[in-house]
């Protein structure tokens, strides 16, 4: 690494949460990072949770009923609406860092158009969906009480 | 060592899988009452009731996505957990810590995970 | 300019004075504001009529050279483009780019941005070593093949994208939007037959696995280049790569010369020479 000279000066995780004047993208890309983590976590307690259902009846129920109360299912519709958007971004993600959607390379004039303004249809269009879907998510837990 | 060129790759490759399978799991989880699926939740109620549990179990499609949902979602969710520590730039010493970690643990709960979905899958049979 | 336009500006400058200053501090400057003033108009008045020790980088002032990128406002831009009147009416706030060490009041450390930027070869690299020394003739490229570099040809090495982005934020081992936004315009360029040994470093962590599209380093570029394409391009032409998909390209050789040229009847020859 190369040696620098003067003050350190880097922004470190503030420059992850906040640098000033962002576009939509740059937040979307936190809150990526975020339901990511938050999937994850969930995730590896699932995994030891679920794995009662090969010991029998009995203690399946108590491991669901371990499960079950107000701050667990609220936990579990973030779970749902964090994996609404998560993958939904996480197709245009694929698109889009796969080259696709970004435009071709052009002759820069000003005002410029840039690759984030080509695929900010994508961008929206991801939001509105996971929005749709986490709404739909509500439903359903209203509907089974 | 894997270069991050591959690891990239099979990434964003574990992404596409989980969005199906994982799509289809939260489906039958937490839009049942809406979609009204009786073909995945065939006991009526809640689609964890153990009746619904059996009945998945017993069809050799569900272990084998659940196996296959498993591994691509542990590599996915655990490389992304590595580049988000790697951002942060750790020292190399502790680099090769942390992917050492993150194998363990990944290895350790699919082996426990795939036991499981076998273990289940017998169980629900002889039931 | 109308009556209500104000007549002075207040400038708030982020100084350090190494081994005077323990941290940067903020100094204010009221100076008076002209019509097209610029950001770095205003820096060189504060220079000339209040505190001659302000330093800061700059040279061209007409935004071609890249040496005056600092953070004006909270974003990433070059002082001598950016007017006051696009500001609005309140203070200007004039501070180094960030994600790079400070040297000087407003003057960065860009070598860490440089190394990694050499690391990635941008250089055309060819086989035929002879011809580039002394060359018989010019390597051939059609209109269609400059176009899928010439947009990021235009970089001027700012730096502004490296203070956006939130990865070099927080690890130096990423080479950052500018190397890597230039490798690609190597890597597209027909000439160019130097893939595998960039590809070399691409492949690491050197390479572009830890951008995540947010974008921001082509929202700040003041120059249009759109980093974040390049290396959204590069990235899939290194997934291709990897899964054999990638048509390899020989590098274009020298453009035939012409050899049916003969003068037009109606063009008079040139007169004798008189000395």
């Amino acid at each position: 690494m190369p040696k620098t000279q003067g003050l350190p000066n880097r922004l470190g995780i503030r420059g992850w949460l906040g640098g000033g004047r962002w576009g939509m993208e740059r937040y979307i890309y936190t809150l990526h990072r975020v339901t990511g983590l938050g999937l994850v976590v969930y995730f590896l307690l699932h995994i030891i949770v679920t794995s009662f259902r090969a010991l029998g009846e009995a203690p399946w129920n108590w491991a669901m009923g371990a499960v079950s109360g107000g701050f667990f299912k609220f936990g579990e519709y973030l779970v749902f609406a964090a994996f609404a958007f998560h993958a939904l971004n996480g197709i245009r993600l694929v698109l889009v860092e796969l080259g696709f959607g970004v435009g071709r390379p052009i002759e820069p004039v000003y005002p410029y158009r840039t690759s984030v303004d080509t695929q900010r249809s994508l961008a929206i269009g991801a939001l509105v969906m996971a929005g749709a879907l986490a709404v739909l998510g509500a439903l359903d837990i209203l509907m089974m009480r | 060592m894997m270069r991050d060129q591959k690891l990239w790759t099979w990434h964003m490759g574990a992404g596409v899988v989980i969005l199906v399978l994982l799509g289809l799991h939260m489906t039958i989880m937490h839009l049942d009452a809406i979609l009204k699926f009786t073909a995945l939740n065939p006991a009526g109620g809640e689609p964890i009731d153990w009746q619904n549990v059996v009945k998945r179990g017993q069809m050799i499609f569900f272990p084998l996505t659940y196996v296959l949902l498993l591994g691509a979602a542990l590599f996915h969710g655990l490389y992304g957990v590595r580049n988000i520590l790697f951002e942060l730039s750790p020292s190399s010493g502790l680099k090769r810590a942390l992917s050492a970690l993150l194998i363990v643990v990944g290895l350790g709960l699919f082996v426990l995970g795939t036991l499981s979905a076998l273990a289940s899958f017998a169980l629900a049979r002889s039931l | 300019m109308n009556d209500s336009t104000p007549k002075e500006v207040l400038y708030r400058v982020r100084r350090f004075e190494p081994g005077q200053d323990r941290v940067p501090r903020w100094q204010d400057f009221t100076i008076p504001r002209t019509p097209g003033m610029t950001v770095l108009d205003g820096l060189w008045t504060i220079k000339q009529a209040l505190d001659p020790s302000l330093s800061w980088r700059s040279s061209c002032r007409m935004g071609v050279c890249g040496s005056c990128g600092m953070l004006v406002n909270g974003r990433a831009r070059l002082a001598c483009n950016t007017q006051l009147s696009e500001l609005g009416s309140g203070v200007v706030a004039v501070a180094p780019l960030p994600n790079f060490d400070i040297i000087r009041d407003l003057v960065p450390d860009l070598a860490p941005m440089f190394d990694s930027h050499a690391a990635l070869m941008p250089y055309l690299i060819r086989e035929d070593v002879g011809e580039q020394e002394k060359p018989t003739g010019e390597f051939a490229q059609s209109p269609e093949e400059l176009e899928h570099y010439l947009q990021f040809s235009y970089c001027i090495k700012c730096g502004c994208c490296m203070a956006a982005c939130p990865t070099v934020a927080t690890d130096p081992v990423y080479s950052g939007p500018m190397p890597l936004g230039q490798a690609h315009r190597y890597n597209a360029d027909g000439r160019d037959g130097g893939f595998a040994r960039r590809r070399e470093v691409l492949s690491g962590e050197r390479g572009p696995w830890r951008c995540h599209f947010a974008g921001e380093c082509s929202r700040v570029c003041p120059k249009g280049v759109d980093p974040a394409k390049a290396i959204q391009l590069m990235k899939r032409e290194l997934v291709w790569d990897y899964i054999r998909l990638r048509k390899a390209h020989r590098p274009t050789g020298v453009a035939p010369k012409p050899t049916e040229i003969r003068r037009r009847p109606d063009i008079p020859e040139a007169p004798a020479r008189t000395i």
